[in-house]
């Protein structure tokens, strides 16, 4: 057995503490301000990375492999926290999805996230499994891969989080293609997903809330008190920072509150802001290396399960990273996405964690 | 792994690759790219001016008795931006502060209406500052009233209370001067934008008239700027810069409250005994100018207004009469805005003329009732005689005809109707060396300029007037169609384009297209009186800062010289005494101690007022004394006051009593204003400093 990529573990342990920093500094003077205790975010923030780290550590214990066999499980857990959470009085919604359960102790989760690392096992195994003697899967595999991704996606339309199924579906189409089937089912798959975001916004399956955050991603100054509000003041602090930024701590536009959700959807302001076009360059480049690195373990495993895996959380990882920096340079609708190993907010940690987990588990159990 | 899934890997990772190169690509471009532009976005977002206005500096007059200050007054404001948002747009609110301060809402709604927001046509009193400042309805309010909005937050959403500097115009010695000192206001957008060339903070107020206009620039000194970074909530941060308020300068003018206020009541007066005398007496204006250096010691336009009423607010009605023809237009400066012919007291420029011609101005002339030029008799001033007598009596007794003959015999010398190439123009070239038909360029804005209706000018009247004189019958409203004007509109249709006979006899007597303002006059008097100098006239002396220290001496320029030789000046002196010994105006200066030499003028007015009446004549006088040792040009003008001597004249005595100390026939040289000429001396400015008595 092989031991950890640690590349891998240097970048995104390089996340995890520029991420608490600015969690730190998104926070800190709006707490001090209020008198109440300016390290409060950050100390949660701690405590959900403690987590995900020993998270990540207990996915990398047992064989990936004898994963295959809890995968039912976890997709029947995550399917039951989706309808859970639609149930009222028990979801709770905040702006205007009802996508978290809230737990004793101020903590919520948000099913959904259990769902991304559900769907990624269960599609992995679904298309790596050879059973007739074939190379790739056939049309009934990739008819079942989709069957038992609708429904949690469907779940998730219903909360509706627009942003985490426009990245499971991103991600199903990424694991279809590289799985080798038949590329009309590729090429089937992207038409739906363009047709299907059109006749969203026509025919009104998007609530009002969605239809706004698009629009104002078309024009900012559609809706100046809300979400164009929002998406202008994210790029002006993003711009402000220049090239070395304002320095930690002292960005006055963070300060300001003026950027809504600071330390969570919006983190990236923060580095935009005070660490410049070098911190948040640097931030790139971590997020790059990860996705790098595990492409390298994609390619160099010789288990299709494995693969299938990997390909799975590097579409997860590579599309929500780029909604959501691209939300706060004006690239992407605004949708609410947290960012990858730096955004506040502890069941996306835990999952973008377990997906590391994956990885460094599949990279220690490569053969040769 | 086969072929195929190494391809798809390869294309899934140069997609995600592409991706992540387009997030560094769109941070590239924000930050080092547009990051300029971001960074003065966030700097508008985050940090906001709060404008402490500068005290304005005070304009004190030759002693420095102060003439404009400032005090503390409480303003009662409206916030449109919430009173707007109310659900009546603000109607019960500003009727209940109405109600409370004792205003009309009407006023109340008008004074916080942006112009713009009114119908052109009816837009006095409106708000001629912007929206994002609080509009203060009142500066004066009574602190308890105050106290009511203040504490009733509530009842008075958008309505407050604060202490504010008011400009004030204390009127000491009784003195108005409400044309001279102008007032302030709050800056209009196109101040703002810079139009005028300079830059300004949102709230501060600015010279909208007068000398608060002409000196502005020093007056208003520097406000003070607090920059705070504000949060989302316009909570206050930190304060990122903080500048001190800069006080203005202070204005020393060459004005004296004394002689203002005694010039201001000689015209009043003037005008009360012109109307006792039932004339119409419509307005006036008197000026006192120091003839070795053109500064105006006072200058008085009638009728007036309270220059307070601007930061009192003005009141609807107050704004309509300010430009009102009933009220006779109290907002213009007869003395530098009203334009009137000047009659006889224009013969000093056709004394300059005839001299220039050839003219022996010690031999006699006949002064018959009437000289015909052309077809017409030109009459003498009601018609007298007076037999054969020399030019100086001809001025003292103001005579007409002599001037009707020397003006057309050099008329036709000209070439008459067909006029020579090298025409000498005697009398108009006189009259440009007196710089008639310039601006005298004294430091007051808005100033008018008489006209000479020399050859140029006639051929550009004429071009503009030509169709409406041609189709006089069809075009002249229905009260211009008499007989005369019907006449008169048919020669002008013919030959308006050149100087006629006629034309050239009236401009002889000041008479005819010829006008002037009563500030030229006195300019061209003055420069008699001093031997032929033309100062531009000052009202400004200096500008002293707030620790003392001079800034800036306004020292009077001379403009030129008037075209007359020594001997024909002194001709002027002699012979505008014998006015006042012999003359038209030596009843009006029975008993007078001092010296007084000057010239009357009745300047006939053609046309009608709105009444229908023939409008009356204007009266002049213009002056100068002592007659041995000129210091003092003094001019009054009332227009439709009658006769010069009787109106004008009265009214030039009254202002030279109280400049030389003059009761009874005796002078009293220590009650004398300026016991030894206007002060050369800069005062020490105080806004306690009190009126010296004599």
């Amino acid at each position: 057995m092989r031991g950890f990529d640690p590349f891998l573990n240097f970048a995104v342990g390089g996340l995890l503490i520029i991420g608490t920093l600015l969690v730190y500094a998104a926070t800190k003077s709006w707490y001090a301000s209020a008198g109440l205790d300016p390290q409060y975010y950050m100390k949660r923030h701690i405590i959900n990375i403690v987590i995900g780290i020993l998270l990540a550590l207990g996915t990398t214990v047992i064989d990936y492999r004898l994963l295959r066999a809890y995968t039912p499980i976890v997709w029947g857990l995550a399917v039951l926290g989706l309808i859970v959470v639609l149930v009222p009085g028990v979801g709770s919604t905040v702006n205007g999805a009802r996508a978290w359960i809230s737990l004793p102790g101020g903590f919520q989760i948000q099913p959904a996230e259990l769902a991304k690392i559900a769907i990624i096992i269960g599609l992995s195994m679904i298309l790596s499994e050879r059973g007739h003697g074939k190379d790739e899967p056939t049309h009934k595999d990739v008819m079942r891969a989709l069957g038992i991704s609708a429904i949690p996606i469907g779940l998730i339309l219903l909360q509706p989080d627009m942003g985490t199924v426009f990245i499971i579906s991103a991600s199903v189409v990424a694991m279809i293609a590289v799985s080798g089937a038949p590329s009309r089912w590729v090429a089937g798959l992207l038409i739906v997903a363009l047709l299907g975001g059109f006749v969203a916004v026509k025919v009104g399956v998007l609530s009002q809330y969605q239809v706004k955050r698009l629009q104002s991603f078309v024009d900012p100054t559609a809706d100046p008190q809300s979400s164009g509000y929002q998406l202008r003041q994210s790029r002006i602090t993003v711009g402000s920072g220049g090239l070395v930024g304002k320095g930690l701590f002292n960005g006055p536009q963070t300060n300001g509150r003026f950027v809504p959700e600071q330390q969570t959807d919006f983190i990236f302001t923060v580095a935009g802001e005070e660490l410049g076009f070098l911190g948040s360059g640097f931030i790139l480049l971590l997020f790059l290396i990860i996705l790098i690195r595990a492409f390298g373990i994609a390619r160099k495993t010789q288990d299709p399960f494995g693969r299938m895996v990997c390909v799975g959380v590097i579409a997860w990882f590579a599309f929500q990273v780029f909604e959501n920096i691209g939300m706060t340079m004006g690239l992407m609708p605004m949708t609410g996405v947290p960012l990858p190993f730096m955004s506040y907010g502890g069941s996306s940690m835990f999952a973008n964690m377990i997906g590391v987990g994956l990885l460094q588990n599949i990279h220690a159990r490569q053969r040769g | 792994m086969n072929q195929r899934t190494r391809l798809s890997l390869l294309v899934t990772q140069t997609l995600i690759v592409s991706l992540m190169l387009a997030l560094f690509g769109r941070l590239f471009y924000l930050q080092i790219g547009a990051g300029a532009k971001y960074r003065d976005a966030a700097l508008s977002i985050q940090s906001r001016d709060i404008v402490t206005p500068a005290t304005r500096g005070l304009i004190v007059d030759s002693s420095g008795v102060p003439l404009a200050l400032n005090r503390v007054g409480l303003a009662v404001t409206v916030d449109r931006s919430v009173v707007d948002k109310q659900s009546d747009k603000g109607v019960a609110v500003l009727t209940r502060t109405s109600t409370l301060l004792g205003l009309k809402y009407a006023d109340v709604f008008r004074r916080t209406r942006l112009c713009g927001e009114l119908p052109k046509a009816d837009q006095t009193g409106c708000w001629t500052g912007t929206r994002y400042q609080p509009i203060p309805i009142t500066k004066d309010a009574d602190p308890t009233k105050a106290l009511q909005i203040v504490e009733r937050a509530d009842l008075f959403p958008g309505i407050d209370a604060m202490p504010v500097a008011v400009r004030n115009y204390p009127g000491l010695a009784g003195v108005n001067a409400a044309h001279e000192l102008g007032y302030v206001g709050p800056l209009t957008e196109g101040d703002l934008a810079g139009l005028n060339g300079n830059t300004y903070y949102r709230s501060e107020s600015i010279g909208k008239a007068g000398l608060e206009l002409q000196y502005d620039k020093y007056l208003r000194g520097k406000p003070g700027i607090k920059t705070v970074i504000v949060d989302r909530k316009e909570a206050v941060t930190r304060e990122s810069r903080n500048t001190l308020p800069v006080p203005g300068d202070h204005l020393v003018t060459s004005l004296d409250v004394r002689l203002q206020a005694s010039t201001e009541s000689a015209l009043a007066d003037a005008v009360a005994r012109a109307r006792a005398s039932g004339y119409k007496a419509d307005s006036g204006a008197a000026v006192v100018m120091d003839v070795k250096t053109g500064r105006i010691l006072s200058i008085a336009s009638y009728p007036t207004y309270d220059p307070n009423i601007w930061e009192k607010g003005l009141t609807v009605q107050q704004a309509k009469d300010l430009f009102s023809d009933a009220k006779g237009v109290p907002a213009l400066s007869r003395a530098l805005q009203g334009q009137y012919a000047p009659a006889s007291t224009f013969k000093v420029v056709s004394v300059v003329a005839a001299a220039a011609a050839g003219y022996n101005l010690n031999a006699t002339y006949t002064c018959p009732a009437s000289v015909k030029v052309g077809n017409r008799d030109f009459q003498n001033f009601e018609s007298k005689p007076q037999g054969t007598i020399t030019m100086k009596q001809a001025i003292a007794v103001s005579c007409d005809t002599i001037w009707y003959q020397i003006a057309f015999d050099q008329w036709l010398k000209d070439g008459g109707l067909s006029p020579k190439s090298n025409a000498k123009d005697y009398f108009f070239t006189a009259a440009r060396s007196f710089q008639m038909a310039q601006k005298t360029g004294i430091d007051l804005p808005s100033e008018s300029v008489g006209r000479v209706p020399d050859r140029q000018w006639r051929l550009d009247w004429y071009k503009q007037n030509k169709n409406f004189y041609c189709n006089y019958q069809t075009r002249a409203a229905k009260s211009q169609l008499t007989p005369f004007l019907i006449a008169l509109a048919h020669e002008n249709c013919l030959d308006g384009y050149m100087i006629r006979g006629g034309d050239a006899v009236n401009f002889s007597i000041g008479q005819g297209d010829t006008v002037i303002t009563p500030l030229k006059l006195t300019q061209m008097y003055a420069a008699i009186a001093n031997g032929g100098t033309i100062w531009q006239p000052t009202v400004g002396r200096a500008i002293v800062g707030t620790n003392g220290a001079v800034i800036k001496q306004i020292t009077p320029v001379i403009l030129g010289k008037i075209g007359a030789s020594a001997s024909t000046i002194a001709f002027l002196h002699d012979a505008l005494h014998q006015v006042v010994v012999s003359g038209t105006a030596a009843g009006s200066f029975i008993g007078f101690p001092v010296p007084v030499s000057g010239k009357t003028g009745t300047a006939e007015v053609f046309g009608l007022n709105p009444n229908g009446t023939k409008k009356d004549n204007t009266s002049w006088f213009a002056s100068f004394a002592p007659s041995d040792k000129p210091r003092y040009a003094v001019v009054m003008m009332v227009s439709q006051g009658g006769f010069g001597a009787s109106t004008s004249a009265v009214g030039v005595r009254k202002i030279y009593e109280t400049l030389f100390g003059v009761s009874g026939s005796t002078a009293n040289p220590t009650k004398a204003i300026f016991p030894s000429g206007p002060p050369s001396a800069l005062p020490v400015i105080s806004p306690t400093t009190k009126v010296k008595t004599k």
